[in-house]
């Protein structure tokens, strides 16, 4: 990365750390119902994989999907209006945290269901070579979307990745599926649900595979650019195993629990690869002074205070609209019964 | 207008749209060689449009709502139509529910077809299902067409329609003759008057249909029957339901779903809250017994709706 792609980076990453931990506070203060999934730790992940993506792509998230939306450019605003169940949201308040989406960035959504998302993506993928698909449909594949799938590693046990993995394979879809590597699922570790590595069973089903390095937002972004390439260009979908850390818990209210799966001296020694800290360094090393870094820091605050008083000031939505949105092609009927009709 | 069997009437249908629209595309299993029956021919006139998957029902499924949210209109072959299990999340907790979770920023047309629902004799325990209530619970549009007419121009309301919509095509029916017009069109929601009578409404859905008008015919001498084709089990037309039990007073519902929280259950209670005053007597249901399909042909016959079990229903409401 040049020096003005690090900033940005750094930009990206310091914005999902403080969304994330002004989420933690906002969940705190009941100002957010429901669960929330922090990205706390992963941000190289999002960031470096985002940037590898032209306008045109498409990606499906996870329950700890904040970074990725934030990471493919979703304004900060309306994603806190969208958590704090208001009509701003990005989805007027009728995802949240765990369905959030902003399609006209190609974000086909946070998912509350593990590996789930992925076969959209696949679908996706297809749909942009296929006669006839909508949009700009093209057989020239320098041009083509390319559909990126963020999962976990506790994904990798799901059937239905499993398939998509296969599906992708055998008809080269232009994908990549970016695994998060925590080493955790919840909080069974990742050796006691299987026997081989996600890279070992990526190769099995014929994906190109590379283990990444993803506390490093530029190894994670080399691999990337490597990866969108490589599929686009009708080479077949990659498999970028992306080992990285969530340095807090599975969700908000998880430290409530007092559950001991990972030991202290784990978080730490992960804890002290911040990929920021690691970006913040790499940017001294490109000249910047401490005072540009801290005054890169206050842009940011300012961004997140700004987006969460637009969230606050948004309206809740009215109770008379729960069934809005439900079909787009409503029929008389469909105008469904609601309690006693 | 022609005269087609039900099966030839949806692959018509099917091929129709595709030619008409070239975002419409065919995923399942077996499909370009049309084990089915659905696609035949339709491989080769849209190379590129016809796709046979892997045995993934969970991923071929979210595959099309991907497609869908990119520009596509899929459809999507179920080669049997208990596969609807093994995709189920895929339909109702994802498809079916992207819509409203996303404030309404995407569609996800796709058309899930399930050709030969139902029992047939002898298909045992996992291949007999009829499960079109399972999706109608969900709120997915739900279409059980009877005739083949209605496989003709309900599947192609369905491939247009900007939803998830699900089409059961019953075994019983696929071998049925009757007239088709091709410029007819019949949209997702209306149900069909298809028998008028005074004494009792039959309100049946699918192959059930055909068996009520058969009773029907049969106990003309003692009670005028009349008798609705829902056509969809979801959106349900309660508007044509209120205006014939508001003159019959009498209500018999048909359903080849398991009884317990079964269509017929959805549909009886609500007679029973919505037209209470003008029931003269108890809403009856003939079902499916609550029970996995027995394999023996025989125990197969006693457990499913038969002409016998609605001709006592009918008689039993037309005296009460």
């Amino acid at each position: 990365m040049d020096t003005t792609e690090l900033i940005r980076a750094y930009q990206t990453m310091r914005t999902i750390r403080l969304f994330e931990e002004t989420v933690v506070t906002l969940v705190n203060a009941n100002e957010i119902p429901g669960v929330t999934h922090e990205y706390i730790g992963q941000e190289a992940v999002a960031t470096g994989m985002c940037a590898a993506l032209g306008p045109d792509d498409v990606l499906t998230s996870t329950h700890r999907g904040h970074g990725h939306i934030i990471g493919r450019g979703a304004d900060p605003g309306r994603m806190f209006a969208e958590l704090m169940a208001r009509v701003d949201g990005l989805n007027h308040g009728r995802g949240g945290s765990m369905h959030a989406a902003d399609v006209s960035l190609g974000i086909y959504g946070a998912n509350g269901i593990v590996g789930a998302g992925a076969p959209f993506a696949a679908g996706a993928a297809w749909a942009s070579g296929a006669p006839g698909a909508a949009g700009e449909p093209t057989t020239d594949r320098r041009v083509r979307r390319v559909s990126v799938a963020f999962f976990g590693d506790g994904a990798i046990n799901q059937g239905v990745l499993l398939e998509t993995f296969n599906l992708a394979a055998a008809w080269e879809l232009p994908m990549v599926f970016c695994c998060e590597n925590n080493g955790y699922a919840v909080t069974t570790p990742a050796a006691a649900s299987a026997k081989v590595t996600p890279s070992e069973r990526a190769t099995g089903f014929g994906l190109a595979v590379r283990e990444v390095d993803g506390m490093d937002v530029e190894a994670v972004y080399e691999a990337a650019q490597w990866a969108v390439d490589h599929a686009r260009s009708g080479r077949g979908p990659v498999f970028l195993d992306c080992r990285c850390y969530r340095f807090v818990g599975h969700n908000t209210g998880e430290h409530m629990l007092g559950l001991q799966y990972r030991t202290h001296d784990e978080i730490e020694l992960w804890r002290g690869r911040d990929p920021i800290t690691a970006v913040a360094d790499r940017l001294r090393g490109h000249g910047l002074a401490d005072a540009d870094l801290a005054r890169l820091d206050d842009e940011v605050q300012q961004h997140i205070d700004a987006a969460v008083t637009f969230a606050r000031a948004s309206a809740s939505p009215e109770p008379a609209t729960a069934m809005d949105y439900m079909y787009a092609t409503p029929t008389l009927t469909t105008a469904t019964r609601w309690g006693h009709r | 207008m022609t005269v087609m069997r039900y099966q030839k009437a949806l692959a018509t249908a099917v091929r129709d749209e595709m030619a008409a629209d070239p975002s419409v595309c065919y995923l399942g299993e077996d499909v370009v060689h049309s084990l089915r029956g659905v696609s035949s021919g339709l491989a080769a006139a849209h190379p590129g449009r016809v796709k046979d998957t892997p045995i993934s029902e969970a991923a071929f499924t979210g595959f099309a709502t991907g497609a869908a949210m990119a520009g596509m209109r899929p459809i999507v072959e179920y080669q049997i139509p208990t596969l609807l299990y093994v995709a189920f999340d895929q339909i109702v907790n994802q498809a079916q529910k992207i819509r409203l979770m996303t404030g309404g920023q995407t569609r996800v047309p796709v058309t899930y077809l399930f050709p030969g629902s139902g029992a047939r004799l002898g298909l045992a325990g996992q291949h007999s299902d009829h499960p079109y209530t399972l999706l109608a619970h969900m709120g997915v549009k739900t279409l059980v067409p009877a005739t083949p007419q209605d496989a003709y121009s309900l599947v192609r309301s369905a491939i247009r329609d900007d939803d998830p919509v699900a089409v059961f095509l019953p075994a019983n029916c696929l071998p049925r003759k009757g007239d088709v017009d091709v410029a007819v069109t019949v949209p997702i929601g209306p149900a069909a008057i298809r028998r008028e009578g005074t004494d009792v409404t039959v309100v049946a859905i699918g192959h059930l249909v055909h068996e009520a008008l058969a009773v029907a015919d049969d106990l003309a001498d003692q009670v005028d029957v009349e008798v609705i084709d829902a056509r969809a089990a979801h959106p349900f037309d309660w508007h044509t339901l209120t205006r014939s039990v508001t003159r019959t007073g009498r209500l018999v519902v048909l359903d080849d779903t398991n009884r317990t929280c079964g269509w017929a259950a959805e549909v009886a209670a609500t007679a029973a809250e919505e037209l209470f005053h003008h029931l003269r007597a108890p809403v009856r249901r003939v079902a499916r017994a609550d029970v996995p399909m027995p394999f023996a042909p025989v125990l197969e016959r006693a457990v499913v709706p038969d002409r016998e079990a609605i001709t006592a229903a009918i008689l039993e409401t037309a005296k009460a």
